[in-house]
């Protein structure tokens, strides 16, 4: 049993709380609580370190989400050189633990799968938790698990692929056509991104947040500004904020667009891939008329937003929206009306509902496999509260449950996203942001369009950033792929893949 | 089949006219920036310390921009307090040389075509092999749009293929993460010889908003040599479209 002094508790997002009202406890206690909690049904949604001030120890922290209560559990202990790993009895935790190895160079004994994250030296000096010496590591270079055997082989892709698309490293071990397990091998986009964000906030730091993945940029931006904005006790004016929701909504429709003219393409059902093709770039234009680029660069800044929203625009975009949703629900109907086109995606990557909840899986891909976990439902924030009350679940957790997520979300968010349209509130748009509180550990959570994005940031006693902590959807994600790829064949990687469709560079920070 | 024809017919056609006819782009796109240089008196500096990334300099005592290392955000133009400095629509960007980046002082100097020997092996056909060396995601995104049926690259004679190999050149995007830099180079060199780089986005040409990170290379100018340079964060599809025709001496 757990009591409230052992733990500190954010009921907001986002939110904040004092270091000093974070209790530290020892590792052994810190890990029951964390075992009893994710047992309850809780959720790791950020587990990360920091040095101390003195000495070679570090702090860890675990941040679990017990959604249906919409709170955010906060633990914090010290390690040393080496703690027990906790993943063998909380698979959601593997990842974590090899990025705080791989950037400290401790070590989580009894890891079942312990190899780097993304091949990057050590943030501090000391010994390496691989024994890779001094100099830097190379990418792709550790132990891949492999099947032996007359008939098997073993297949290796990237990281420079086919198509125009990020680098990644991808090992098949193949018995035949069929694929008896996948290893994912990333670290190509590794720009160090945390690393330039510790002393901040920095002038370079917002386009740096706008960057992380380039396709979340509304995401990722707004996570970035609900930190700031938390910590220097402000709250943007809710004209900002529903013009935030907007731009979330617009880049979550053109990804889906576009997600779902790829998988028609991938099956070779070419009319809706064209159509979609071009429709996605309508979606991007419409960001660009709030903010002057299909990516929304410029629009999330600190405080609020960098563009008005005026009425004569709203009314454009209104009817263009009209218009480009009959065209839409048009190109996927198609697709979905195409028993062809269907059989390719039912039952192909399959992927349990124990295993998405066992991995921590989020977003679109979990919600594909019947978790119901989105944070504009559990954790509303800014322009959707009290505005969405809609969370779209399928159950077969197949690549037709991930196409028809999305096919399901792109209708929702057209209805949610013209009704924001037509009762914009008034009001300014962007306010100054005062100095960031000193010590406070503050935390924001945003259902970017591939899932749930959070991101932590830690000051110091000057208020300056002393760790900033990044976790897009994909980290958690990236594994339910190679989950779902076992006991296909190879030749369906290429739909499995496109109906994730993860980011490299967001995970690759 | 017959809902398939009806719904062909009701999307229409929708491959843009371009290049007879310019490109609609949004009204707040911000494309060549152009500063007024009346406007801007000696002395103030305000601009220049708006910007994170150097993009500004005060150069033969003139302001001027380096569209390699701008991201075309709006700062420097809304914190101007003389409206010296604003953002056109203009998407022609693309450059040969480095030092045609530099905008404000003269007359823009646009991409010029390959040489003749050049022209004369990729001036119909134009393969490319793309290489995302740590990019974002979002020049990639706007490179892939060109094949979609609006901008349609392959009625230009240019092809984005699978292996270097089968390419006649390179278009990289990403400041060049140190984990990318040996698959870019072991890429270059599987390309056959003669061939071309273009270095597309601001990370590419510069680094972008990753400039000094100690996990980049501040783009492939120090590691490939570059024929055409796209500016923009990411750039727009006619940027680069743009950009592609003016090297095979078609715009």
């Amino acid at each position: 049993m757990m009591t409230p002094q052992e733990f500190g508790k954010i009921v907001k997002n986002p939110g904040t709380i004092a270091l000093t009202a974070l209790p530290v406890l020892a590792y052994s206690r810190f890990s029951e609580l964390c075992l009893e909690l994710c047992k309850e049904g809780g959720r790791i949604v950020a587990y990360f370190a920091r040095p101390q001030p003195q000495g070679d120890d570090l702090e860890l922290f675990a941040i679990i989400a017990r959604c249906w209560e919409g709170e955010l559990l906060i633990l914090r202990c010290t390690i040393g050189r080496s703690f027990p790993s906790l993943t063998p009895l909380c698979p959601q935790l593997h990842l974590f633990e090899r990025e705080i190895a791989e950037t400290y160079g401790v070590i989580p004994t009894d890891h079942p799968w312990f190899k780097p994250v993304r091949f990057h030296r050590r943030w501090r000096a000391g010994s390496d938790a691989w024994n890779r010496g001094e100099e830097r590591p190379l990418p792709g270079e550790m132990n891949y698990y492999q099947v032996e055997g007359e008939e098997v082989h073993e297949v290796a892709v990237g990281p420079v692929h086919a198509g125009v698309i990020e680098p990644g490293h991808f090992r098949f071990q193949c018995h035949g056509e069929n694929v008896m397990h996948l290893e994912i091998s990333l670290g190509y986009q590794h720009r160090g991104v945390e690393q330039l964000l510790i002393g901040g906030p920095h002038p370079a730091s917002i386009f740096q947040l706008e960057t992380v993945a380039g396709d979340t940029t509304a995401g990722h931006g707004s996570a970035y500004c609900m930190v700031l904005e938390t910590l220097a006790g402000i709250a943007p004016s809710p004209r900002a904020e529903a013009i935030r929701a907007i731009a979330l909504e617009l880049e979550r429709l053109a990804n889906h667009v576009g997600d779902i003219g790829a998988l028609a393409g991938d099956v070779g059902f070419l009319p809706t891939a064209s159509y979609c093709g071009r429709l996605r770039g309508d979606y991007l234009n419409l960001t660009a008329e709030i903010c002057g680029s299909r990516f929304s660069r410029g629009l999330l800044r600190p405080g609020g937003v960098g563009f008005d929203l005026d009425e004569e625009l709203a009314t454009r975009m209104l009817q263009r929206l009209v218009a480009i949703e009959k065209e839409t629900r048009g190109a996927i109907e198609l697709f979905f009306d195409a028993p062809s086109a269907l059989a390719r995606m039912e039952r192909i990557g399959a992927l349990s509902i124990d295993d998405a909840e066992a991995l921590g899986m989020v977003g679109v891909a979990a919600r594909a496999c019947g978790l119901t976990r989105d944070v504009r439902l559990h954790y509303p924030y800014g322009g959707y509260i009290q505005t969405y009350d809609h969370c779209v679940i399928e159950d077969s957790g197949d690549v037709f449950a991930r196409a028809n997520i999305r096919r399901r979300e792109i209708y929702k968010s057209l209805h949610w996203l013209k009704k924001s349209l037509r009762d914009l509130p008034q009001g300014g748009v962007r306010s100054e942001l005062p100095p960031l509180a000193a010590d406070t550990l503050a935390v924001a959570m945003v259902e970017g369009w591939r899932g749930e994005l959070v991101q932590v940031g830690i000051t110091d006693r000057t208020g300056k950033f002393d760790r900033y902590k990044i976790i897009d959807p994909s980290f958690h994600n990236w594994s339910g792929l190679a989950l779902a790829l076992r006991e296909q064949q190879i030749s369906d990687f290429p739909l499995c893949n496109k109906s994730f469709n993860l980011s490299y560079c967001g995970f690759d920070l | 089949m017959l809902s398939i024809i009806r719904e062909r017919i009701r999307q229409g056609h929708r491959t843009a006219k371009y290049p007879q006819e310019a490109p609609t782009l949004p009204e707040r796109f911000r494309g060549r920036p152009i500063i007024d240089q009346e406007k801007c008196p000696q002395g103030c500096q305000e601009c220049l310390a708006r910007c994170p990334f150097g993009a500004l300099a005060l150069r033969n005592n003139t302001l001027q921009i380096d569209l390699g290392r701008c991201l075309f955000c709006p700062e420097c133009a809304t914190s101007c307090p003389h409206g010296a400095l604003s953002f056109s629509s203009d998407h022609r960007l693309a450059a040969s040389q480095r030092q045609d980046l530099w905008t404000g002082e003269k007359e823009a100097q646009l991409a010029s075509a390959l040489n003749a020997r050049m022209l004369r092996l990729f001036g119909r056909s134009l393969k490319l092999r793309q290489v995302s060396a740590g990019g974002c995601n979002a020049c990639e995104a706007d490179i892939n749009v060109l094949g979609t049926l609006v901008f349609d690259l392959g009625r230009f004679g240019i092809q984005i293929v699978a292996s270097p190999r089968h390419a006649d050149g390179l278009l990289v995007t990403g400041p060049v993460t140190e984990n990318m830099r040996s698959a870019l180079l072991d890429t270059y060199a599987a390309v056959p010889e003669p061939k071309i780089v273009i270095a597309s986005g601001a990370c590419a040409i510069t680094g972008g908003p990753f400039r000094n990170s100690p996990e980049v290379h501040n783009g492939i100018g120090d590691l490939l040599p570059i024929d055409l340079y796209i500016p923009g964060c990411p750039p727009h599809p006619y940027t680069v479209l743009d950009g592609l025709l003016r090297m095979l001496g078609r715009l």
